[in-house]
Formats: C-alpha cells, structure tokens, sequence
C-alpha cells in the first residue's frame, strides 16, 4: 500500500528533467552505464567522422604494430586500424544488438500478453512451446536458427543473424511479460472494455500492453547485453558477420588466434569492447528494473 | 612476424627424422586419427574438383598407376602390374595385378577399368565428371582378357602417362555402374587398402583395414578415423593436444609458428610450393560481367605482387604467376608475366585502366556480390584483400561465405556474380593445368561459363606439339588471350605447409595435396 501510494505521488509531479536527476542520484552505476552506451551509441552512429581510419584500408607495411599515437590500439595482420574497427563494430554490435532485441522482447511481450489475456488452451499451447524453447540453452537455439535460416546479408548486416537472436530471447520474455500480464488482465478497466465490445486485439494493443511497458523496457534493455554477447559468440564461431565487416566477435577469431602472442592487443581491445557493452547494458537494464518496478522501491 | 630460426629448426629436425624413419621397420596396427577441414558433398572421385573427396575417398579406392612421391613426378604402378606405351603415344596397355578384390567380394577385371574410364571420358547423362576434357583424347578402350587394358588414343597426349596416375581417376566396378551410373556418389565400394565402415555427417569417416588388399603386408593401420574440422583454430588446438595426428592440406604460416613453439620436437613441419591456383571467376552470363571492360577491370585493381608479400605472412597465398605453376618448366617467367593485363607492377597505372574500363562499361561505381567458401585458409583472406582491393577503384563487393557444399553448388550451378575458385592440380603438366579454362562442355571446371574458340583451338594445338619449346609459345598465347579476355584470373598460387605428429609416420609430401592420401604405407610409431 505504502508503494502505491508513493508512486502515485511522485509520478505526476516529475518533470523529464528532474527524473533524470533523481535516476542518476538513485542509480549511479546506471548512470555510469549509460554514458557508456551514450558513447558507443554515439561512436556507431558517427563511426565515419570519429575513426581515425578506414576500417576496411590493408596496409602490409603495417602488419600488427603495436599500439601507438598513430594505431591507439595497434593493428591487424591486415594492417588494417583495430581502433577504427572497434569503432565501427560497435555499429554492427548495436544494430544486431537492438534490432534482435527489439524483435525477440517486442515478440515476447505481445505472447506474453495474449497468453494472460486468453488464457486456457491458448495460454496452455503457447507456454508448452515456451517451455520446449526454454529447455534449450540459449546460444545453442541460436546455432541452430543460423543453421536453419543459412545468410541473407543486407549491406553487410546478417538479417538471418537478427532473427537467429531475436528467436531464444521470445520465450524468455514471454514468460515474465505473462506473469505481470497476468495482474493487468485482472484489472476493471480491462473487464470494462470487453463489456463495451472492443476486439480482442484492441484490448491488447491499447489497453494491456502500454502497462505492461515497464518489464518490457527492463527486458529490452537486458536482452541488448545478451544479443550483443551472442552476436559477438556466433561471429567468432564463423556464423555471424563476415569479414571485412568490422564486427568484435570476428575480431577475436580468426587471426587473432593465430597471432596472439605477438599481437595480443588484437584479441584484448574487442574483448574489451564487449565486455564493456555486456556490462553496460546489464548494469543498466538492472538500474532501470530498480527504477522502474516500484516493489524495489521499498 | 614469423619465427625464422624455429622454423628452421623444425624443418632441420624434419630431415633429420625423416632420415630415422627410413631405417625403421613400420609398426602394424594401430588407429590414426587426423583432421580433414571440409566435408565431402558427395562421395565421387569423377566429379570432384576438391581435396574434401580425396582425404575422404582415397584410402578406399585404388587407380590404374601412381604418383611415385619420392621421384615425382615419377609413376608407378597400383592395379596396373606392368605396362607398356608404344613409340608413338597412341597405345597404352595395361597388365593388372590379378585376384583383387572389391570391398563387396566381387573379383576386379579390365571390364572395371574400362566402365570407369567410360565415364571419366564420356559419362551418361545426370553424371558429371570434372575429367571429361582430360581423357577426351581417348579413342577406345579395349578389353582383350580380364587382366589387359589396352588405350587407343585418337590424338597425341604427351602426359597421358601421368593422368592415368590422377588420384581422381578411382576405379569403380562394372557392375555397380551398370546397376546405376551415379551409385559412387552415395556408396562406396572400392579396391582400395581400407574399407569404408562409416560417415558420421558433420563429424567423421572411419576407414577399416582391408584384409584382402592385394599389395602384400599393406595397409599398416588397423583403422583411421577422418575427422571434420572447419575451424582452424579448433583443428590446431586439437592437433597440439593429440586429438588428431595430422591434418594433410596444409596450414597457415602464423599456425605452423603457433604449433612449433607449442609442440617443439613432437611436431613435423613440411613445405614445400604447391600445385593449387586461387582464381577469381566471373560468371559470363551475368550482367555486367559479360563485358569484358568490367571482367578485366576487376583483374587489373589486384596488386598480386603487393598481395603476395603481404598474405604470405598470413595465409597460405604465396606466389604470383599464371596458369601453370611458378618455377615449373612451362610456367610463365616473371619478365613475360608483368606484361600481361593485371600482372603489371605498376598497380597505380592499372587501377588508372581499370577505372577507365569500367566508366567505358557505363558501370564506375559497380557493386557485386564476390561468392566465397568458409573454408578460413586461404579463402576468408582473399576475400578480405579482394574487397580492398576493389575499394580503391571505387567497386563494391560484399564478400560472402558459404560452406563446401553451398559455396560447389553455387559455383557449379552459374548461381554467383564473381567467385573465388581454385584451380586444384595434381602436376604442372599444361594438359592438366589449361584444361580448366576451355569452353563450356568442354570443361566441366570452368565455372565462369565461357566459351572461347580461340581459347580451345590453341588448347588443341598445345596438345599436339611435340617440341616443347613451341609448346611454351602455345601456353603464353593462351594465357595472353584468357588474361585479356579474363574470365577466370589467377590471384595468387599456395604454398602447402603440413603440420603431423611426429609418430605418423610413411606419409610422402608432395607438391599436391591430392597425392599420397591412400594411407597404405601410414603407420604410427607409438
């Protein structure tokens, strides 16, 4: 009761501004974490006037040399800028990363909320395929869905790739969208538009589903870390991007292996890169979920 | 980057073994377990360009002669016990070695050699083979008694020798192909010195020792066990563990270093320059690359001699040359070379051409699809510096990768833009390395579908003559005229460095790596 009656309080006098503020004071290592996604973000959108390289030019006279004010972080045994490649495989990270998640959770959510809406054999059907989707672990559904769908490459980007991911991030948001669903189907207001006739669709669309946009969002974000993991998983196994498109997963398989004694920086700065993605993401998505869900407010 | 002085002492501990193994008596028994990095399509030696069929196949086929590896390219005999060619190259007859044995039981004759060789030469329809053209010369084939073959050939073929050794030519029985011409596909029933016991899809071949092979005391292996392993990386972490023995096509040079300073002495490094060609096709029924502005364009933005000094130290790409292998007798010297179009060493004046072409071609800012296999050396590299390269001109080329089977059906079917092929030789012979760029229906390998008459008529007249200092004009107007019209283009020619144990022993390296791969002589000193 106390929960409410806070939330209630709060949430109207918030202005965009001030929520910021309050976010950051309450949640620093989110705000951290966002500034960190704000850069790459800003890094992958601007990769063309923040590298300081071509990302795809070879230069043999410059085979795996070290770090230094021209190469930040050294080069490839292509010669080609691994700084500029980081630079630009946060665009292939964030565009494979958002997309599935966005696909996979969108999908999720809308199961998630017609399975609580109906309930009965639908909900029973639909969570006995979750249930099936779940028993496997997720990087090996996703191996199987590259298998399956093979490439289909659209301006270097695999879209196969995408829904490879997006397809093991369904069923696990499906079923925590189900369960807050759950609460919302039980609310009057749905009970009063099924009374004024609207569809079925209408009640879930418009009336379910924009409440249940606080798990959404929380899972959204979430999904991002593991779709970016999971990107960078399939492309060191050979099944994601391929080369010369900068991606991080690529960039620690492959020569990076072969010479990663004499250049190890060619395997550290990506897997620094998606370590740091990981964590951003996860830390931020764990901040929102505080910020958001008002039971960790108590 | 590479470790000289460890290389060195790997390849002086080499010949230092290979000398103790020569004094040792091979050890009987034993399973060997070894790495194969693609998996066969199918099961046909006749219809097979790649090395992914013979590591797989070979150990249970025999041929008519082989490639003796210590004298190559020297041949000896394998079902032929004996024979003779006559003076003038016209009759080739063949004594086989009696009371050899199919693995079903069914007794090989001549009617055998001569069903497979009608194959080879004139296969029915829905069969393919990638020799059609090599054996095209043969007039007929004829079967005096069970153990006789005789060749009457309808022109001169001065290598005819050495393709009858071609590990591709495996002798199939008569009466399997009788019973259905494309049985060797899916089933496998051969002479060979093991039997086939079994094919795990995407994981292994097992082959079991033959008991009637009919070379005496042969094979020494109980059992091998192929294993299929795509990643490079995998392959070399399992190879440095001992979970295979060998991987025989080759590995990369940063792999043989990484594998030397991890194994030391457990570990034998063999190079040697190899008879394998990367090319780039164009498919000639496809827009734009039926103008030969575009197709040349795209020849003449690759620095080969640029490309050669870099990839060397990162793949197995090595040498610039034409369609015969560098350093061989008919190869193309180096001065001849860089006058033909893409061969230049002034790669700015050529990327100037080239541009020029494709503005004439109405196509300056041309973008394609380059169709790749995933196989990592030397594959994903070329595809890597071929987009570079392309870059430069202002092309765009998305680089896509497909698996063995995908990336052969593609090509195979006309189902790509611009390709990366490979010319896979077994001998520096032009019969053999020429063949490939005839005309549609004339050479089942060319993959850019072309057809060229001038092409094959100065295909026709190489064949013919006898001197071989003509012979070599013949071979430079053939090159001449395929790099000015540029259907198929070589990149670059591989070196082949093989990594085994050190306890594999009997194997022979050659410069192909479709030779040798019959294990007969194999054994493991464990």
């Amino acid at each position: 009761m106390t929960t409410i009656a806070t939330t209630e309080k709060a949430e109207p006098a918030r202005r965009p501004r001030s929520q910021i503020l309050e976010f950051m004071r309450q949640q620093p290592m989110g705000a951290a974490s966002f500034v960190v996604i704000v850069v790459m973000m800003f890094a992958g959108v601007f990769a063309e006037r923040v590298a300081p390289h071509d990302p795809l030019d070879i230069d043999f006279g410059g085979i795996l040399a070290p770090p230094s004010w021209e190469h930040w972080t050294g080069t490839d045994a292509f010669g080609r800028d691994t700084f500029s490649r980081i630079i630009y495989g946060a665009r292939t990270a964030l565009i494979i990363g958002f997309a599935s998640s966005f696909i996979g959770s969108s999908l999720g959510a809308l199961l998630g909320a017609t399975c609580a809406y109906f309930g009965g054999r639908v909900d029973m059907v639909i969570q006995r395929f979750v249930d099936i989707m779940l028993s496997f672990p997720i990087i090996v559904l996703a191996l199987v869905v590259v298998a399956v769908l093979g490439k289909w490459q659209v301006l270097g980007i695999d879209i196969n790739l995408i829904f490879a991911i997006a397809i093991p991030i369904v069923p696990n948001v499906t079923r925590i969208v189900r369960s807050a669903a759950l609460s919302v189907r039980a609310m009057p207001y749905i009970d009063a538009a099924r009374t004024a006739g609207y569809s079925h669709l209408r009640i879930i669309c418009r009336h379910m589903l924009p409440n249940l946009m606080a798990p959404y969002l929380i899972m959204l974000t979430a999904y991002i870390a593991q779709a970016i993991l999971l990107e960078a998983s399939l492309s060191f196994l050979g099944l994601g991007v391929a080369e010369p498109t900068p991606a991080w997963g690529l960039m620690l398989s492959g020569n990076a292996t072969d010479f990663f004694r004499e250049a190890p920086w060619m395997a550290l700065f990506p897997g620094i890169a998606i370590s740091l993605a990981v964590f951003a993401f996860s830390l931020f998505g764990d901040s929102l979920r505080d910020w958001l869900d008002p039971k960790f407010k108590v | 980057m590479i470790r000289k002085s460890t290389i060195a002492l790997a390849l002086t501990a080499t010949l230092a073994f290979a000398g103790d193994a020569v004094a040792q008596t091979p050890k009987k028994g034993g399973s060997f377990q070894f790495a194969i990095s693609a998996e066969t399509p199918h099961y046909d030696c006749h219809g097979s360009d790649t090395y992914a069929t013979l590591h797989f196949a070979s150990p249970f086929y025999s041929t008519l002669l082989q490639f003796d590896l210590p004298k190559y390219p020297a041949v000896k005999g394998d079902l032929a016990q004996s024979w003779t060619v006559s003076p003038d190259l016209m009759t080739f007859t063949f004594k086989l070695t009696p009371n050899v044995k199919f693995a079903d039981g069914q007794p090989l004759t001549s009617a055998d050699v001569k069903a497979t060789y009608d194959r080879l030469r004139n296969p029915p329809d829905g069969v393919v083979s990638t020799r059609k053209a090599t054996f095209a010369d043969i007039g007929t084939i004829e079967t005096p008694d069970p153990l006789t073959v005789v060749f009457k050939m309808k022109a001169i073929n001065a290598a005819m020798l050495e393709h009858f050794a071609s590990p591709w030519n495996c002798i199939y029985a008569a009466k399997d192909l009788a019973a259905d011409p494309n049985s060797p596909k899916v089933k496998i029933n051969g002479t060979g010195p093991f039997i086939f016991s079994e094919h795990a899809k995407g994981s292994h071949v097992i082959g079991k020792k033959n008991p009637n092979y009919f070379k005496p005391g042969l094979p020494h292996l109980d059992e091998w066990k192929g294993v299929f392993m795509l990643q490079a990386a995998a392959m070399r972490t399992a190879l440095q563990g001992g979970q295979v023995l060998a991987e025989f096509r080759s590995v990369s040079p940063p792999e043989r270093d990484s594998l030397v300073q991890a194994m030391g002495d457990k570990l034998r490094i063999e190079e040697s320059s190899w008879t394998l060609n990367l090319l780039l096709t164009f498919n000639t029924e496809k827009k734009p690359f039926d103008d030969v502005r575009v197709r040349k364009a795209l020849s003449l933005a690759i620095d080969r001699w640029g490309g050669s000094a870099g990839l060397s130290k990162n793949s197995t790409l090595r040498a610039v040359g034409g369609v015969i292998r560098p350093g061989s007798p008919s190869a193309t010297p180096e001065a001849e070379l860089v006058k033909l179009p893409g061969f230049s060493k002034d790669i700015n004046a050529s990327r100037e051409e080239a541009k020029r072409l494709l503005r004439e071609a109405g196509v300056p800012d041309l973008k394609f699809t380059l169709h790749n296999r995933t196989i990592p050396q030397p594959y994903t590299p070329a595809g890597i510096y071929l987009v570079d390269q392309w870059r430069r001109i202002g092309v765009t080329a998305e680089n896509k990768q497909f698996e063995t089977a995908p990336y052969l059906a593609g090509l195979n079917s006309g189902n790509f833009e611009v390709a990366v092929d490979f010319s896979n030789l077994f001998m520096d012979d032009s019969s053999l390395g020429l063949s490939k760029y005839l005309s549609l229906g004339k050479s089942s390998e060319n993959k850019s579908r072309s057809v060229d008459a001038e092409l094959d008529s100065l295909y026709d007249r190489h064949m013919r003559e006898t001197d071989p200092k003509k012979r070599i004009v013949l071979i430079q107007a053939f090159e001449k005229r395929l790099f000015d019209q540029s259907y198929q283009v070589p990149i670059l020619w591989w070196h082949r460095i093989v990594a085994t144990h050190k306890t594999v022993m009997g194997w022979e390296m050659s410069p192909s790596h479709n030779l040798g791969q019959d294990l007969a002589q194999v054994w493991l000193n464990q």
